[in-house]
């Protein structure tokens, strides 16, 4: 599904912050992006989700070159991919269902057909009582429970998360955890970039470790 | 994805969902009344513009319909005679419907407003004039009627008035030409207007942009949601400003009624008529108020597009 060969990033004229990075996600998997802050998680995130060029190297994303992708087909692309990041991203001016419905609205699909869907999905994160509120009122861990239904709700073949618990309390964040590994049994190939040590030992997976630039497997 | 016992069963309501791109965060207001302003401006340019060229068009079938000969005295011959002479010439060529020779007196009269009245005009060397009509449709052959009239009297002279209706031409070409020139003035700041907006616009939205991106939005979806905003803002504007436009001429008869009997009014019903704008007048600043609602929408589509490139 995914593969890289021999990436390099720079920024600009900088140092290479990701170097030689040689690895192949498969379909249907799970693992962990792991490392120590500033070790260019986000970077590779950003990378697999086509908001940035590899300075160097080969990306290969569902069997095509993205060097060689128009931004129409990277559009069509992202389709097929969720993320989560650090920062939410969640409209201001929409309630937290339309938060949650925006990729179906994007691909056109009727407002009826989508509806139990996404209020389904807000219960499940627990955000039931709150699908008509708007983002500024909700709190860190609210906003982050957004920011994940909406990544996960057209249930995409890749999903990314950037630090996904990072602002729930343990508890919920087991809970969130179950609805990555549910989303997984259901064929979609997921990374979660943390360095929560807890959360990855919750769940048996691959561990990809990011440590000065390089990236070491852990299978 | 099976989410278990934990699925809740909820009843689902039709919802009203908000707008992607929320109008309030689009400066409004300034672009409706940039766009309004600059139909309105463009809307009064071709009235006046269309105004001018009917008018002028009026004068010269008028003129064109009608030659002026000019019998000059000389010395030891009798002028009365040479008038008649030269009138009934003109009288006999085919394609002339009517003659009305000016006498003595009529010559007086006309130069009546110069030398004022009561002087005798025996002993200045006044010309007779004479007015002929000429039949529309008929091809006058004005070489034949220069030479018999020649033949009659050498101080006689034909004029067609070709000279004045050169000017007429040129008068109302140039006044196109100003007209038009001003419209693309107008044209040409609507559009820097409009994508500065759009640019603003976009700044604005610049968060939206990117979470439409991050959930696969292409740039055409998403310009479509900044682009009918546009649209209906440079149609507000065009209705206004075209409308206003259409309000001013329609008013503008009433107004020259206010001013007629006064010697401006007078030279401007001289030069303008009754100010009336004909229906297709009408028609056509209505089209152009559209026109320019349409160029609003491209160039901000255009903008959009552009701007859209360079965000991630």
């Amino acid at each position: 599904m995914v593969r890289f060969e021999n990436v390099g990033l720079r920024y600009g004229l900088g140092p290479e912050i990701l170097r030689d990075l040689s690895f192949e996600i498969p379909a249907h998997s799970f693992q962990f992006l792991t490392g120590p802050s500033g070790a260019g998680k986000t970077s590779l995130l950003r990378l697999l989700f086509l908001s940035m060029r590899p300075t160097r190297g080969l990306v290969n994303l569902f069997d095509r070159d993205v060097s060689l992708l128009s931004k129409d087909e990277i559009a069509d692309m992202r389709k097929r991919i969720g993320i989560v990041l650090q920062d939410f991203r969640l409209l201001d001016h929409m309630t937290t269902y339309e938060n949650v419905a925006l990729p179906f609205r994007v691909i056109g699909r009727d407002e009826s057909s989508y509806r139990k869907e996404v209020i389904d999905l807000l219960k499940w994160v627990g955000l039931g009582e709150r699908m008509d509120a708007l983002p500024p009122v909700l709190s860190g861990g609210e906003k982050q429970r957004a920011a994940i239904a909406r990544a996960v709700i057209s249930r995409p073949l890749l999903l990314l998360a950037d630090e996904p618990t990072g602002n729930v309390d343990p508890t919920l964040g087991r809970r969130l955890l179950l609805l990555f590994v549910e989303l997984n049994r259901s064929g979609t190939a997921v990374i979660i970039a943390t360095h929560d040590i807890a959360l990855m030992d919750q769940y048996d997976a691959r561990r990809l470790v990011l440590h000065q630039g390089r990236l070491h497997i852990y299978e | 994805m099976d989410l278990g016992q934990d699925r809740p069963q909820v009843a689902a309501e039709a919802r009203n969902l908000s707008p992607i791109v929320p109008r309030a965060s689009i400066a409004g207001r300034a672009l409706v009344a940039v766009v309004a302003i600059m139909t309105f401006l463009a809307s009064i340019t071709t009235g006046a513009v269309l105004l001018v060229s009917a008018s002028a068009a009026e004068w010269q079938s008028e003129v064109a319909s009608e030659i002026t000969v000019q019998v000059r005295p000389l010395a030891g011959r009798d002028l009365d005679r040479d008038s008649a002479a030269v009138s009934e010439a003109v009288r006999t060529q085919p394609g002339i419907t009517g003659v009305q020779p000016y006498t003595k007196e009529e010559s007086a009269k006309l130069l009546e407003p110069w030398l004022g009245s009561g002087l005798s005009l025996d002993d200045l060397p006044v010309p007779r004039v004479i007015i002929a009509r000429v039949s529309p449709g008929s091809p006058l052959d004005l070489v034949q009627l220069r030479s018999r009239v020649a033949a009659i009297t050498p101080s006689a002279s034909v004029d067609d008035h070709r000279a004045w209706i050169e000017r007429m031409r040129s008068m109302t070409g140039a006044t196109t030409f100003s007209g038009l020139a001003i419209l693309a003035l107008v044209i040409a700041a609507t559009i820097i207007s409009v994508s500065f907006a759009t640019r603003g616009a976009m700044a604005a939205n610049r968060p939206i942009v990117e979470v439409l991106h991050f959930v696969g939005a292409g740039d055409r979806y998403i310009a479509n949601r900044f682009f009918r905003h546009f649209l209906r803002l440079g149609l507000e504007g065009g209705i206004i400003g075209g409308g206003a436009a259409m309000l001013v001429f329609g008013f503008s008869e009433s107004i020259a009624n206010w001013f007629s009997g006064t010697p401006v009014g007078d030279q401007f019903a001289a030069l303008l008529g009754t100010f009336a704008l004909r229906p297709t007048g009408y028609l056509i600043l209505a089209v152009q108020a559209g026109l320019i609602a349409a160029i609003t929408a491209w160039a901000s589509r255009r903008t959009l597009l552009a701007t859209l490139d360079d965000i991630e």
